[in-house]
């Protein structure tokens, strides 16, 4: 099976995050907003445009762009 | 006589807390109206003190800036560490912080507190919107949080002033507690690692030693590079990571960790998340067709109360300087002090009062649309649109509102945390097309594009100048952000907050401080250079003062039309001649060279330079030099074309020849175009870069923009001016 990440989920479909990849400094800017390894998140909408995705994890709402969502690896939770 | 008190020296705690958790709400509850604003040296962010007592003791609040993490990554988010550190210059070190909290969302709120407790400082926790977490079902043990995290913890409900005497009796007893024992166990290998790096560097609070390690570039690295004598972050960083330490995840998962054993047994959550009122409101506001409908109907009534709700009282205000204006003229002789006066000051004042209307309606959108908590859906549905101009979503609303006044339209660009975007937005924010460009539109369009010309043609110049804006601000914030403002990009992360009710109480106060704001720090630097430009028009005066006041006697005592037409004539040729020896009609004839490229005479380049205070000043300048008297230009842009084509300053402008061949029009359809074009795109503006000055905290982006944009300004007119002429000959 191929990895997917949090920028392939569909609306209303949640995934456990297995790891975060890309620039560090961006990394640790999604790590300090709770994007952590075993983390469950839910993909709640997609705007209009395409870009940005609403996410919904630790009790609250999230706005994050995908080139960021993309390096995010989860695993589809049923 | 006794000696009154010594005043006693004030506490200082500092509220320190994440965006959206109502810590300004916060801040004015416990201050009331008793605070001062500044900035801080050398950044753009805002310093914000407060004063108030706890149990009789008197307490300066500092009102840090909202942040998710105490990573400094730039000089601005540097501030809230060297505050709460004591090494910002000017500032003593708070000896209490107050960490407000959302309750509803503990878990990430609580990152910023676990880091607030390795400070050094006394920390209380507020736990705010209690009352909102206690409606989704969340039930949160306060004391037993309170023993978990070493800290004393208060439920307060800011918006209505609920829990704030407890707050104030807590605060007061913290004064002399003992800074919190209880952190986050960082794992050994990098406790061993902060202990070493400290003993290397002598003299460095623990808490900075931990940021140079786990900051990569970050600015603790940066500011601390010439102290770190060849000590190599990266074989630091090595190390741990072969230790199990990766940088700079290990933070974030100590920190959660911690977080979660804390908050165990002390907060219960209901099994099922219940369907809030904030998901079926995102169903409808984020969807994509219903969402964006919405949105364009909030922009459109946004964007025409500006317009048009602000116009009446626009008129009063302006009919009001003029009653005032002539009532002082009648009661003082007339004379240069006189003038000084009515035009120079009274009309001064009037010009910053008449902003207030356009910024008080503006704000009142923005602070219910954030408070609410709207502003981050319009965020959201908006970023990929301006992404595309290196600008995230929050640079939207600034930008649209700047077409109505760039004068609001910059002062919300507070909204925007990242400093590069916010200057982008900033120093773009001008060229949209402002309503004070319309009279000098509609005068140039009704007087030389309309009459015999086919029905499209003043529609489409008119689209053709609001669109010059639309595609070339986005297009120079694209460059700026390449250029001046290059960097990297930080991570767009945007929350998206529960919705509530607005409260009364913080649109209320968020609208007047705007408006007091605009007053008291943008006012006199406005009123200024009124009186700068009023003088360089009016001086020398020579004996004209006299002899216009003896021609306009002649006026009132004419027995008929024609002898009353006649003394006119006079008045108006005098205050014509009079303009032409002043110094600012001395320097436009000198400068005709410069201007002639343009399409220009001398009369239109004086015109424009005077206009330096305000656009529209340009349409009453070039009034009084075609010998036409002052012009209103409120007048002309409500004139439809019927009353345009008996306007004297209309007839003037078709009527008006080349000095040196009578027989050639001056304004022709090049000429006119480029005239527009250079409003279009000129900051003549005393207010933009009053506001701009305040907003950035210095001159430089201010002069930058003006020089920019004049530029940008005099190129683009001189493009129109020579290829014109190339077609209308």
């Amino acid at each position: 099976m191929s990895v997917i990440t949090l920028n392939d989920l569909l609306p209303g479909q949640c995934g456990r995050i297995l790891a975060l990849r890309g620039e560090l400094r961006t990394v640790q800017r999604l790590m300090e907003m709770g994007l952590l390894e075993d983390e469950t998140v839910e993909l709640i909408t997609v705007a209009p445009l395409g870009d940005p995705l609403e996410i919904r994890l630790r009790d609250y709402r999230l706005s994050l762009r995908r080139e960021d969502a993309a390096g995010i690896e989860v695993q589809l939770l049923p | 006589m006794s000696l009154p008190p010594a005043p006693v020296k004030p506490h200082v705690v500092a509220l320190l807390g994440n965006p959206n958790t109502g810590k300004t709400t916060l801040f004015n509850a416990l201050s009331g109206l008793n605070h001062r604003v500044g900035n801080y040296p050398g950044v753009t962010v805002e310093s914000r003190k407060g004063y108030t007592t706890c149990d009789g003791i008197p307490f300066e609040i500092v009102d840090l800036p909202g942040t998710y993490s105490l990573s400094p990554r730039s000089p601005d988010e540097m501030v809230a560490v060297d505050v709460i550190l004591g090494q910002q210059p000017g500032e003593s070190r708070p000896e209490v912080l107050v960490c407000i909290v959302d309750a509803s969302n503990l878990e990430r709120n609580l990152y910023l507190t676990s880091q607030a407790l390795e400070l050094g400082v006394p920390v209380v926790l507020a736990l705010n919107m209690i009352d909102v977490a206690q409606s989704q079902g969340v039930r949160i043990d306060v004391e037993k949080l309170s023993q978990r995290l070493g800290i004393p913890v208060v439920a307060i409900q800011a918006n209505k002033r609920k829990g704030l005497d407890e707050l104030r009796r807590v605060i007061a007893q913290a004064v002399t507690a003992a800074p919190p024992s209880r952190t986050p166990n960082f794992p050994e290998p990098f406790r061993r690692e902060v202990a070493a790096l400290r003993s290397h560097l002598g003299e460095l609070p623990e808490f900075l030693a931990q940021r140079l390690i786990l900051d990569i570039g970050g600015y603790t690295e940066q500011r601390l590079k010439p102290r770190l004598n060849g000590i190599a972050l990266q074989d630091i960083r090595g190390r741990l990571a072969a230790e199990g330490c990766a940088i700079p995840a290990i933070e974030a998962r100590t920190r959660y960790l911690w977080i979660r054993e804390a908050l165990t047994g002390c907060v219960e959550r209901p099994t099922e998340r219940p369907l809030s009122w904030t998901d079926r409101l995102d169903k409808l506001l984020t969807h994509r067709v219903y969402g964006s409908l919405v949105f364009m109907v909030v922009m459109f009534v946004v964007f025409q109360s500006i317009f048009t709700a602000a116009r009446p009282l626009m008129d009063l205000i302006n009919s009001g300087k003029d009653a005032v204006g002539g009532w002082v003229a009648g009661l003082l002789p007339p004379g240069p002090f006189t003038s000084l006066l009515v035009e120079g000051v009274i009309d001064g004042v009037g010009a910053v009062v008449v902003f207030l209307p356009q910024i008080l309606i503006l704000f009142t959108f923005i602070a219910i649309l954030e408070d609410c908590g709207y502003m981050a859906r319009a965020a959201f549905l908006m970023d990929r649109l301006m992404s595309r101009a290196g600008l995230s979503g929050k640079s939207f609303i600034p930008l649209l509102s700047s077409m109505a006044c760039a004068v609001p339209g910059i002062m919300s660009t507070r909204v925007i945390e990242d400093r590069r975007d916010r200057l982008a937005t900033i120093l773009v924010a001008p060229l949209m097309s402002c309503s004070a460009r319309l009279p000098v539109y509609i005068l140039l369009i009704g007087a030389f594009l309309t009459t015999n010309r086919p029905f499209w043609v003043p529609g489409l110049v008119m689209f053709a100048m609001y669109s010059l804006g639309l595609i070339l601000a986005p297009l120079v914030a694209w460059a700026l952000k390449r250029t001046l403002l290059r960097g990297e990009t930080p991570v767009f992360v945007l929350e998206m907050p529960t919705y509530k009710w607005p409260s009364l109480r913080v649109v209320a106060r968020r609208v007047f401080d705007s408006g007091w704001m605009f007053l008291y720090r943008a006012g006199s630097i406005i009123l200024a250079s009124m009186v700068l430009v009023w003088v360089l028009l009016n001086f020398p005066a020579g004996d004209y003062p006299q002899r216009v006041a003896a021609a306009q006697q002649a006026v009132e005592e004419a027995e008929d039309d024609t002898a009353k037409e006649a003394a006119e004539e006079e008045v108006f040729q005098l205050e014509a001649e009079w303009k032409r020896q002043s110094i600012l009609g001395r320097v436009g004839l000198i400068l005709e060279p410069v201007v002639r490229p343009l399409g220009w005479d001398w009369k239109i380049g004086v015109a424009a330079l005077a206009s330096f205070p305000a656009r529209e000043v340009v349409v009453g300048t070039l009034g009084i030099l075609y010998k036409k008297g002052k012009v209103d230009p409120g007048e002309i842009a409500d004139a439809d074309q019927e009353q345009l084509e008996k306007n004297p300053l209309v007839l003037a402008l078709r009527d008006a020849k080349w000095d040196e061949d009578p027989t050639r029009p001056v304004y022709s359809i090049p000429t006119a175009l480029s005239l527009m074009v250079f409003f279009a795109l000129c900051c003549q503006c005393a207010s933009t870069l009053a506001v701009m000055r305040r907003e950035t905290g210095s001159w430089g982006w201010p002069l930058f923009a003006f020089v920019y944009m004049t530029l940008l300004a005099y190129l683009a007119a001189l493009l129109v001016y020579q290829v014109g002429s190339l077609f209308f000959g």
